[in-house]
């Protein structure tokens, strides 16, 4: 559940490609002769160096990511670096590639089946593991974890279908005692009830919310001080001003190779406040390791990474994200259908796709679902050639049904980040809708100020087309499916309401529960369906889909073992450096 | 105009000046200031120019428009058709460069933009823009000033306390800070500004001129009122009222003439000081909006292309320069001639 802006410090953003970046890291790899997806061994340049560890590994990031408090802060800025201090009950694979989308055992021993219709699991915790403050680690600490998800608060949606969570609040919580969350720190054994079956529970308990900190944690938000973990490295400082600052944690030791590997720098350093032009000439010169992947490089920077000369610390990787203009289905033009695809037919994607960097960094789309997702089948009704690809724009049969609609010469508002990008993206919709008859205009809003404004139901009047990003929380096409186009994720004068289209169709709803329902009985059956759903809706088109994005990790020569994990991206502490 | 002429003669010298209408004097003064004079037609070239934008785009449109993207479009280099936007180079072939400078004026004279826009149109658009913005406001902000201080110095009393107070309110706040929350707020009213019959769209470029103007109010209004109270205590005031004249008479007749030199010289720094205020609003995004454009959204917009296109902000930056250095000259120069002070350089 994120929306990534660019520019911005990256609200998080999880995402994981299923079946994808298995061939983008290939030509990642091939591209840059550089890396690799099996492990951190590695050459350099100047003859055969294995992989070792220490040195300080130095990032350089345009801002930091706000509060620390692992409970509350949704960035991957943060969850880079937490997921090399901090583990939950299970984790992805810390591999790069597809390997690294499997869910693996983390601080539990195995993954448990439900039991009670899929409503319990009961996991059971590892034994002699500490966290860096010299506490053991036992089951009662997930019990604070959970707790601290509604007292914090957190986006307390991933967890509220735990029992007792509805009697929780910022007031107070305690789903040991409701039956919720039920420690058993002599068997070490931790069971999680539900109220109803839930088949993402395993994928939400892999995100930093659910980590492990001391039971004597306090419920409140803990500010920029992150809780101890039970990771290979401990946070040693962090001022958002400044720098996070990561030492090794003395505590720890391997238990899972796949889960939780030993890392190779003996330090992680974040510095904040650059401009990205400067954190790029830092890194091309050899005074830092990378540049944050979250940091938008400028466009003429990228000719220079085109260089040979820097071939081999340039990476690029294909997200499972969506760029997109949702459009107001709540008011004129387009609480039309009609009008809705005829800015589908007209949205030249090819433009888009250069606002983002051309080819290389970003591909046209159609679906809701980005490519090498679950349940994704191409499918691009509105374009000229066949409905698989987008190919080009229609803008006849566009004109056609904007006439049909009648809604010719309507006023159109377009809505969006005042940043350049957003910008940019605002003035080529602003074009493609004049093209068919639309009198539409720009309303540039700060990205702080616009997110929320667009998703606030009392400002539907103040806009018709709107522009968002999401990149997946985990890989399940309900992060993208029902999260952002189901009926229950219209959440009226709120400011977090993400179906900024506010669209609902009872229909493609009903589907929605029946995916859910059928996805820890019927896998293969709510496979189909999601794919059904999403086909639905982008015929529904709730929005315009302009791109799935792709991602630039530019490292410093230095560095060796670059892996990208498809949930994760760069896996910061499996990176090694040479003199 | 009695208390400038009685300024004049009252010294006793005799030169070619005495006797002379003042504003014919100040003008004489202002002739004999070559540096003053430059500043002037520089000014005046620069309005030309800008204005005459069309002449220049009508070469350049695109489906008959210059100032909307065309990243998918052609021009012609070197007799060759070329992109306007092309793509990286290397194996990698990361980014879309736009194109850089024709020197040919009739295809992209300064390269594209980022949306492969001609640079050199936009600069003119751009500054008509910013001419027109700063040129209104600073002329809309002078105006209301005067009104608030004349009935601020001339009334006195309550009135005078709650105008100045009033103008300390808006003056204690930090002036871009107020200008980024006004504008912030007016953008997000996607039917603009409605007060009574004026209607000013969300996207007209009425709605920076007018926050613009807004904030410099107090500015003016200062010196202005400080003016008004030394006019009203005049000898001359006070013989007009003893001949029973009636406040508006004293107003209009004998108190404006006289405080108007003052708002005169303020306003050529004005409107510099409004041209680089939308410049950094407008840079900031909270001023001009698309598909409006001005010389600080083109700054803004060639950010990003300062190692590779460093004309698209180069270009609008040196418009700026030259604009707000030929008005401080020239202000400087108008303040010299309508200074009483500088009547001895008057031969």
């Amino acid at each position: 559940m994120r929306q990534i802006r660019p520019k911005i410090a990256y609200l998080a953003g999880r995402r994981t490609t299923m079946a994808s970046l298995a061939g983008l890291a290939v030509l990642a790899l091939a591209a840059a002769g550089c890396g690799n997806s099996a492990g951190p061994a590695s050459k350099s340049s100047t003859g055969a160096v294995s992989a070792h560890p220490g040195g300080v590994f130095t990032i350089l990031a345009n801002s930091s990511f706000g509060v620390a408090d692992p409970a509350q802060n949704y960035t991957l800025e943060e969850w880079q670096l937490l997921i090399d201090t901090h583990d939950g009950l299970v984790g992805f694979a810390k591999v790069g590639g597809l390997p690294g989308t499997k869910i693996v055992p983390d601080l539990a021993t195995s993954i448990p089946l439900p039991t009670n219709g899929g409503k319990t699991y009961v996991f059971h915790i590892r034994r002699g593991i500490k966290f860096s403050n010299g506490q053991t680690l036992t089951p009662s600490a997930f019990v604070t974890t959970f707790d601290r998800q509604f007292t914090v608060p957190g986006p307390t949606s991933f967890y509220s279908d735990f029992v007792g969570a509805s009697k929780c609040s910022v007031k107070g919580c305690n789903l040991a005692k409701s039956g919720g969350v039920i420690a058993n720190d002599s068997a070490y054994t931790l069971t999680i009830n539900l109220t109803a079956p839930d088949p993402e529970l395993m994928d939400q308990l892999t995100l930093p919310f659910a980590y492990a900190v001391p039971p004597n944690t306090s419920p409140k938000l803990t500010g920029n001080n992150v809780p101890p973990g039970t990771g290979p490295y401990m946070w040693k400082s962090y001022n958002p001003n400044t720098e996070a600052v990561l030492v090794r944690n003395p505590y720890f030791h391997v238990w899972s190779k796949v889960a939780q590997p030993n890392g190779y720098p003996n330090e992680i350093i974040e510095k904040y406040g650059l401009q990205v032009s400067d954190e790029v000439t830092e890194v091309e010169n050899g005074e830092a390791q990378e540049v944050f992947d979250g940091d938008q490089i400028p466009s003429d920077q990228l000719s220079t990474l085109n260089s040979p000369q820097y071939a081999s610390q340039v990476h690029v990787n294909t997200l499972t994200a969506d760029w997109y203009m949702a459009l107001n289905t709540q008011r004129p033009p387009f609480n039309n259908l009609e009008a809705r695809q005829a800015i589908n037919y007209a949205a030249n994607r090819t433009a888009y796709v250069k606002i983002a960097g051309g080819p290389s960094l970003a591909v046209p789309a159609c679906q809701i679902l980005p490519p090498n997702f679950p349940s994704y089948k191409p499918y691009c009704p509105y374009t000229t050639g066949p409905q698989t690809t987008w190919s080009g724009p229609n803008l006849a049969k566009a004109r056609a049904l904007v006439k049909a609609s009648g809604t010719y010469g309507d006023k159109v508002v377009v809505d969006s980040t005042n940043d350049q990008v957003g910008t940019e993206l605002a003035e080529q919709m602003v074009s493609d809708l004049n093209s068919i008859g639309y009198k539409a205009s720009t309303q540039l809003l700060s990205g702080s100020v616009q997110y929320p404004f667009v998703q606030n139901s009392a400002n539907w009047s103040k806009w018709n087309v709107a522009w968002s990003a999401w990149y997946q929380d985990y890989p399940a096409p309900s992060d993208f499916l029902n999260v952002l186009l189901g009926c229950g994720s219209i959440h009226k004068n709120s400011d977090a309401s993400p179906n900024i289209a506010a669209f609902c169709d009872p229909a493609i709803q009903k589907l929605i529960n029946q995916a859910e329902a059928d996805g820890s009985s019927n896998p293969a059956k709510a496979a189909a369906l999601w794919t059904q759903i999403d086909h639905m809706d982008t015929q529904q088109a709730p929005w315009v889909d302009l791109y799935n994005p792709k991602q630039i990790d530019f490292l410093a020569k230095n560095v060796h073992g670059y892996e990208w994990n498809p949930q994760w991206y760069i896996l910061i502490d499996q990176l090694w450096l040479s003199k | 105009m009695a208390a400038v002429a009685e300024q004049v003669t009252s010294t006793g010298l005799r030169s070619a000046s005495a006797g002379r209408n003042p504003w014919a004097l100040a003008w004489r003064r202002l002739r004999r200031n070559r540096l003053a004079l430059a500043a002037l037609g520089l000014f005046l070239l620069l309005i030309v120019v800008c204005a005459a934008a069309p002449l220049y785009a009508h070469d350049v449109a695109h489906d008959g428009n210059v100032l909307g993207p065309n990243l998918n479009g052609t021009t012609i280099v070197h007799g060759k058709v070329v992109p306007v936007m092309q793509e990286g180079g290397g194996l990698l072939k990361l980014g879309e460069t736009p194109i850089g400078p024709t020197w040919n004026l009739h295809h992209y004279f300064l390269g594209a933009d980022n949306i492969g826009r001609d640079v050199a149109a936009l600069l003119l658009y751009g500054g008509r823009a910013s001419l027109q913005i700063g040129i209104c406001s600073a002329l809309l902000c002078c105006i209301v000033a005067t009104i608030v201080a004349l009935i601020a110095g001339f009334f006195g009393g309550l009135a005078d306390a709650i105008l100045s107070r009033l103008m300390d309110v808006i003056w204690a706040f930090p002036v871009y800070l107020l200008a980024i929350s006004l504008a912030t707020e007016l953008l997000t009213h996607s039917n603009g500004i409605q007060i009574g019959f004026l209607h000013v769209s969300a996207t007209s470029l009425w709605t920076p001129t007018v926050i613009i103007a807004f904030i410099y109010v107090p500015y003016v209004y200062r010196p202005v009122r400080g003016q008004v109270l030394s006019v009203a205590g005049k000898e001359f005031v006070e013989a007009a009222i003893a001949q029973g004249a009636s406040n508006y008479r004293l107003i209009f007749s004998e108190i404006l003439p006289n405080v108007v030199s003052t708002v005169i010289v303020l306003l050529p720094l004005m409107i510099a000081t409004t041209i680089l205020t939308e410049s950094a609003l407008s840079y900031l995004s909270v001023g001009v909006q698309p598909p409006n454009v001005s010389w600080g959204t083109i700054i803004s917009d060639g950010q990003d292309l300062l190692y590779t296109r460093p004309w698209v902000s180069l270009a609008p930056g040196i418009m700026i320069v030259l604009t707000v250095l030929a008005l401080n000259v020239l202000g400087d120069g108008v303040r010299d001639a309508l200074d009483p002070r500088a009547k001895l350089r008057v031969r």
